[in-house]
């Protein structure tokens, strides 16, 4: 970590529309598929693209509570919106892969997803975070994930400051934004004006600053990088989230028969989005298939949710079975028992549950909830 | 932390690998639980702490968690004990003698064997939870020295789901052991204790700064089983209790068996019970 905050304290180079595209096509000579946001069905999820001119050129994302719309912003930013419901996840740690293949006669060949140079342009501090999280539950040991390992080790990390948090985001409160943290290959900050278009740039590892000179970018004037200060200051006003973290995961430990969660599952519909958009949700099952001739088996991984019924079964029934206990599992998961597992929280303050909660459950707001009412029936 | 991209390492690829094992033996415990009992398909000893368990695999239907329940022949052989509830466990215990099962492990923590010594043991164990346990009985048979006074209390619901019924009269029969069985429901022949498990505390009595006492079977039955060790005075860390929950990968991974901070299949199955007092017996954590 050491040499990469120091670099991250030392150059800023500047880069214009022309000389960003000019660094996707670098990255895919070097041989990476280039991933980024892009427009599809009415969202910005994450694809492979060729150019920047795929990305969601002018576009922002409107979130709320269980809401989600693309509008104009009236520029033409590369970046001007926030997370949708994809995560990186799904490239680190596919959705559904093939661990074993088992014949038998006794064969076991053992999978790792393959092996694939990735580049990830546009992720923003909450993601970094997020993948940061991953690292330590897939890769921490004792026990490291193949897929995760072996997708992992190729991925280049072109990120994104944000300037403009969206609606549901609380990375702020966290800690983990809106600057994107260490861990990034290359940081952009996008400066959009009056007749101005440029990003500063910084690397943050020795591969993120070769590609940096080979595009020939130039070092950033002492102007240019304040416009971009002045811009990630503005940022830091504009939150309307907060999770207030002090004291928490005791909080939570406090509460575990809170009213709160009562009131929560009669609207929770126990529909796993939370889960399947979370970028740091890891939970998986095993699925095992065999061919119609029977000669060969395969074990399939695919993600899992605790919100599922037979997440928690054991013969007899599932530990379990009401709605309220499965939210107070995801939650005390995220905010509390997270930490005495990874050592961090289980939550980035991306916003996405809030966003994709087809009833708008805002994580923030029922954690706040069972803190007044601590309170409040301490007090009564 | 997150390593420069051409330093990261690839690792994992044996994580999900199992290895065969011959089925060498299988005992007939009850009318849907057998002993099977294996060896690996190289030489050498198969080295576990009792407690552990290992994932068993059945070629074309699934892998389980299931407890070591003994290494007989120094360890050459191991063997589990499988009660038939479901698809896995059905296929493993109707594995014949010859073919072989697909076996990771061994996982998790096991009883603290170690820490005992010198010390008073009592074990408990309900229905198929002695199992997990057996290998824990023998090796402090076999150091009988090392430990004081022994016992051993297990319950079963009738005579006929009694398990290891010659090491139930082995045990019985040795002077350095007081083994006290009981059943929920009699039959004509039973002439033994009627009754829960926790009955047959009445029989004995715990010396509770001096003794370890080691539990495992459904969570009511440890649940009242705690309760009655301290009612006898044992303090909560020399309370030890196997958890089960539903496990999907046994390395920590999978995120299945957490059970509030801990995935069982790493930090136990075996906790003692102070480090578990606050959501243990709690409805469904
Ligand atoms: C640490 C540990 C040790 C165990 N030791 C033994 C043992 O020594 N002998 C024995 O007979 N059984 C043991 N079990 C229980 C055994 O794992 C289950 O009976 C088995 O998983 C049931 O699978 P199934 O496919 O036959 O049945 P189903 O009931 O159809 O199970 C479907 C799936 O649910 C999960 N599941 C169901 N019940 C359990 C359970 N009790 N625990 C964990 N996962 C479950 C499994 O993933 C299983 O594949 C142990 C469980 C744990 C967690
Ligand atoms: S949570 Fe923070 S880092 Fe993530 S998208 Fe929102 S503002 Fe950016
Ligand atoms: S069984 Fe997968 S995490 Fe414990």
């Amino acid at each position: 970590m050491g040499a990469k905050e120091e670099r991250a304290g030392t150059d800023h180079y500047f880069l214009d529309p022309q000389q960003f595209d000019e660094l996707i096509a670098a990255l895919r000579k070097l041989g990476y598929s280039v991933i980024g946001p892009v427009v599809r069905d009415g969202a910005i999820l994450y694809d492979e693209i060729e150019s920047a001119s795929q990305l969601p050129v002018g576009l922002r994302d409107r979130q709320g509570p269980g809401y989600y719309r693309l509008e104009e912003r009236g520029d033409k930013a590369f970046f001007g919106f926030v997370v949708g419901p994809h995560s990186w996840k799904k490239f680190l740690y596919p959705p559904r892969v093939k661990l074993l293949t088992v014949s038998r006669k006794g064969e076991v060949t053992a999978h790792n997803g393959g092996e694939r140079k990735m580049a990830f342009i546009g992720v923003r501090g909450c993601e970094l975070a997020a993948i940061s999280v991953l690292d330590k539950v897939l890769l921490g040991g004792p026990y490291v994930d193949p897929v995760y390992s072996t997708k992992r080790k190729h991925v280049f990390i072109v990120a994104v400051n944000c300037t403009e948090p969206g609606e549901n985001c609380f990375c702020l409160s966290i800690g983990t934004g809106p600057e994107a943290g260490p861990g990034y290959d290359i940081s952009l900050t996008e400066v959009v004006g009056d007749g101005i278009h440029y990003f500063v740039a910084r690397a943050g590892s020795s591969e993120g600053e070769n590609l940096l000179e080979r595009i020939g970018a130039r070092k950033a004037t002492g102007q240019e990088i304040s416009e971009a200060s002045v811009r990630m200051e503005k940022s830091h006003t504009l939150f309307r989230k907060s999770l207030d973290t002090v004291g928490l995961k005791e909080l939570l430990y406090r509460n575990l028969e809170s009213p709160v969660y009562t009131e929560v599952a009669e609207r929770c519909l126990a529909c796993a989005n939370c889960t399947l958009v979370c970028p740091t949700c890891f939970c998986t099952t095993v699925e095992e298939v065999t061919d119609l001739s029977g000669e060969v088996a395969e074990r399939w991984r695919r993600w899992d949710s605790c919100f599922n019924a037979d997440f928690s079964y054991i013969h007899g029934g599932s530990i379990r079975s009401s709605r309220l206990s499965r939210y107070r599992q995801w939650l005390t998961h995220k905010l509390g028992t997270w930490i005495d597992q990874f050592g961090v929280l289980g939550c980035v303050g991306c916003g996405r549950c809030i966003t994709w909660c087809p009833v708008g459950i805002d994580i923030t707001e029922e954690a706040a909830k069972i803190r007044r009412r601590e309170v409040e029936v301490s007090t009564a | 932390m997150i390593a420069e991209p051409s330093l990261r390492p690839i690792g994992g690829l044996e994580t999900f690998k199992m290895e065969w094992y011959r089925v060498v033996g299988k005992a007939r415990e009850t009318p849907d639980t057998f002993t099977i009992r294996m060896k690996a398909r190289g030489n050498g000893e198969i080295a576990f702490e009792p407690g552990q368990f290992n994932m068993l695999y059945a070629y074309g239907v699934g892998e389980v968690p299931i407890s070591i329940s003994g290494a007989p022949f120094n360890g050459q052989l191991i063997e589990h004990t499988v009660r038939a509830v479901g698809p896995v466990t059905k296929a493993l215990a109707s594995a014949r003698i010859g073919s072989n099962l697909g076996l990771r492990g061994p996982f998790g923590k096991g009883w603290p064997l170690k820490e005992a010594e010198g010390q008073d043991v009592v074990i408990v164990g309900g229905g198929i939870g002695l199992a997990p346990l057996r290998p824990a009985i023998q090796q402090i048979i076999r150091k009988r020295e090392r430990y004081g006074k022994f016992y051993i209390l297990y319950g079963a619901r009738t005579p006929s789901d009694l398990l290891y019924k010659r090491d139930l009269q082995n045990w019985r029969g040795r002077l350095d052991t007081q083994l006290l069985v009981t059943v929920d429901k009699g039959d004509e022949k039973w002439r033994g204790y009627i009754g829960v498990v926790t009955t047959l505390f009445r029989h004995i009595k715990l010396e509770p700064n001096n003794t370890y006492a080691y539990v495992c079977g459904p969570e009511i039955m440890m649940k009242f089983t705690v309760q009655e060790l301290k009612n006898q005075g044992l303090p909560d860390d020399r309370i030890f209790i196997s958890m089960e929950r539903n496990m999907k990968c046994g390395v920590g991974i999978c995120g299945h068996c957490q059970f509030g901070p801990f995935f069982i299949c790493k930090d136990g199955p075996v906790f003692s019970y102070s480090e578990v007092s606050n959501i243990f017996g709690r409805r469904e954590v």
